[in-house]
């Protein structure tokens, strides 16, 4: 924010700034020093936290130069974190775009005994430690667990392989989509939709010409979230992938592993594209907020 | 197109919208569902519209039963209070829409979609919009397109919800007429609901009163207007002095002092008068029923209205004509011309 210091002259010939008089008359002004002292710390605050690690992150990434980075992204290991990771990315967020979508249409415009449960029920993976969730596929899944001797006769493997992975990581981020979209539907109401049936057309040509059209921002929007912890997760991950290298390694985990065998360039290398990916979201969100701005309905 | 409601019942959780109503609507007719909120008209029309199901009872279109077919289903034009125009859509494709999700084997041709759309974007006189989106558009203006995008299916039955409910007074005055002139000249069937009486009665050829979940009386605007049927009518539509009165022994009784007025209805016991406030005719002190002091005058229009402190102990507003001179202190006598006596406190 600027402040700018405009002069002008008062007719008793005095100079004063008119940003100064503006905040005279504006009762919601503060004083000048408190502005200071709150924007400095705010300053303060994300350098040290946000700012300072993310450069630290690209320093030590290309801490040995370009061809040295280059050859760490090129390393079987990493390639495979790469792919698994994409893939499991994939996977969870399509399967919770549908998942979100129907969730969102059915709390938002039909009532039904339960509604409120649901949604508490949407937002559980939010209030649950990710290594809980990872846990629960383990009790499920595993070798001793509830459905392990099952499996196993059957010869599928879902724990310490992409299935678990996937699963983890759409339990983790079922709530994105369906949370972006709840509010910005039920702001929207029903009309449309009611006006849509009455001129004839029928349930999905309601859905894809009238409702999705109106939500499409807020499903990108949620969709990039989604997208965004799926490739980033690391505790439900971590707990039932098993850590086998170059098969059930996502990104996150390969960090990690690469950071603790003292591989710094390597480490980093595979961080700064999880960097990169995070300062794309963050772009692509600003944007996509504006957009669902226009989508909310506005008084007459 | 005829519609008949018979004996429909429609509950919100304990909330009891609709409570047994029977109605039957001319075909070609222009009728209004007036009522305070809350009186059910909206619930009716929506249940005839089949965006809402009733709890029991029937509806027939040309003696048809309606209930077996869904909203998609039953070819009925509404116009939503608040529009409900597709918001990411320009103004012709929201005209064009009911014409572009008609199944492919009866659905027109691009040529005769753009040739239909453009015909009743003339009819509502906004053909210069097309290219807008509703965001653009007047209140005024999105109510013509809604009007416009309902027709496009060329609907059996219209159905209005509030349709002038949102917008400023003076484009209400003008919507008014120019929907009974379109009314006219498209002459479909016609129910639009409207909690503004003045509007009811301007437009529709029958007025169909409502409260609580009940319809109080069916007739022309001067049959509700002059005989309303009960003690809510009177009271809802035009404005009424109402005083309590005791109707024994063939006489009515003002605070235990008999009124020099005939026993009207079958009233009997505590009951209400009901007068028109320009039924109620002004005399000198020592003529008429009804005696008491002028205590404020209000002129603006062809009449001035006054408040008279009754000497039995209520304050009344009547309107008297402006070439009776009225001063605060006068003290008059009232004599009502025309009135109804209905039973109840």
């Amino acid at each position: 924010m600027s402040i700018e210091m405009t002069l002008q002259r008062t007719p008793d010939g005095s100079a004063r700034s008119l940003a100064e008089s503006a905040a005279r008359r504006d009762p919601r002004a503060e004083p000048a020093i408190v502005r200071v002292a709150i924007i400095t710390l705010a300053i303060a605050f994300l350098s040290i936290f946000v700012v300072l690690p993310l450069v630290v992150v690209f320093v030590e990434a290309f801490g040995r130069g370009v061809v040295a980075y280059l050859s760490a992204l090129a390393d079987p290991e990493a390639w495979s974190a790469i792919r698994l990771t994409l893939g499991v990315a994939a996977v969870s967020v399509g399967t919770n775009l549908v998942f979100g979508l129907a969730a969102a249409w059915a709390i938002t415009k039909f009532d039904f005994p339960g509604k409120t449960f649901l949604i508490t029920l949407i937002d559980l993976p939010f209030s649950v430690s990710p290594v809980i969730s990872g846990l629960v596929f383990v009790l499920l899944f595993g070798a001793q667990g509830f459905l392990g001797p099952w499996l196993q006769d059957h010869d599928l493997q879902i724990l310490f392989a992409f299935p678990g992975i996937a699963l983890a990581t759409i339990f983790v981020t079922f709530p994105f989509v369906a949370r972006a979209l709840i509010p910005l539907m039920q702001e929207q109401g029903t009309q449309e939709e009611e006006a849509a049936i009455s001129l004839g057309a029928s349930g999905l040509q309601t859905f894809f010409r009238v409702t999705l059209p109106n939500i499409k921002w807020g499903v990108l929007y949620g969709v990039l979230l989604c997208n965004a912890r799926a490739m980033g997760e690391f505790g439900a991950v971590s707990v039932v992938s098993g850590h086998i290298r170059g098969e059930t390694n996502t990104m996150p985990l390969l960090v990690e592993i690469l950071y603790n065998e003292y591989q710094m360039v390597a480490s980093f290398a595979i961080a700064s594209l999880l960097a990169m990916l995070a300062l794309i979201t963050l772009i692509a969100k600003t944007i996509l907020e504006r957009n669902i701005d226009g989508d909310m309905p506005h008084d007459d | 197109m005829t519609i008949e409601a018979r004996g429909v019942v429609k509950s919100f959780g304990a909330f009891k919208a609709l409570d047994g109503v029977d109605l039957k609507v001319a075909n070609g007719e222009l009728l209004a569902l007036l009522g305070p909120s809350g009186s059910g008209k909206t619930t009716l029309l929506r249940i005839i519209a089949g965006l809402e199901w009733p709890d029991a009872g029937e509806i027939l279109f040309d003696g048809e039963n309606a209930l077996d077919r869904g909203a998609r289903e039953r070819h009925v034009g509404f116009v939503f209070q608040h529009y409900a125009l597709f918001r990411h859509m320009n103004v012709f494709e929201n005209v064009a829409f009911g014409l572009r999700v008609q199944p492919r084997r009866i659905r027109k041709t691009e040529a005769q979609i753009r040739a239909r759309v453009k015909e009743l974007l003339d009819l509502v006189q906004l053909d210069w919009l097309a290219d807008r989106y509703p965001s653009q558009l007047s209140g005024g203006q999105r109510q013509r397109i809604a009007l416009a995008r309902a027709l496009a299916i060329e609907p059996r039955i219209l159905l209005l919800d509030e349709p002038f409910g949102a917008l400023d007074a003076k484009v209400r005055k003008e919507l008014r007429q120019w929907l009974r002139t379109l009314h006219h000249s498209i002459n479909v069937t016609s129910i639009f609901v409207t909690h503004d009486q003045e509007e009811a009665l301007e437009v529709a050829h029958r007025v169909v009163v409502m409260d609580k979940g009940r319809i109080e009386q069916v007739g022309s605007p001067s049959d509700v207007y002059d005989s309303p049927a009960t003690a809510f009518v009177h009271g809802f539509i035009g404005e009424s002095i109402m005083l309590p009165v005791e109707v024994t022994g063939g006489a009515v009784h003002l605070n235990g002092r008999p009124l020099d007025i005939a026993v009207e209805g079958g009233a009997a016991g505590a009951s209400t008068l009901f007068v028109r406030r320009h039924d109620m005719l002004i005399g000198p002190a020592d003529s008429g029923t009804l005696h008491g002091a002028v205590t404020h005058v209000r002129s603006f229009g062809p009449v001035q209205r006054a408040e008279i402190a009754l000497t039995e102990g209520s304050t009344i507003e009547i309107d008297a004509p402006r070439d009776r001179e009225l001063r605060i202190g006068d003290r008059v006598g009232l004599k009502p011309r025309h009135y109804r006596i209905f039973a109840g406190g």
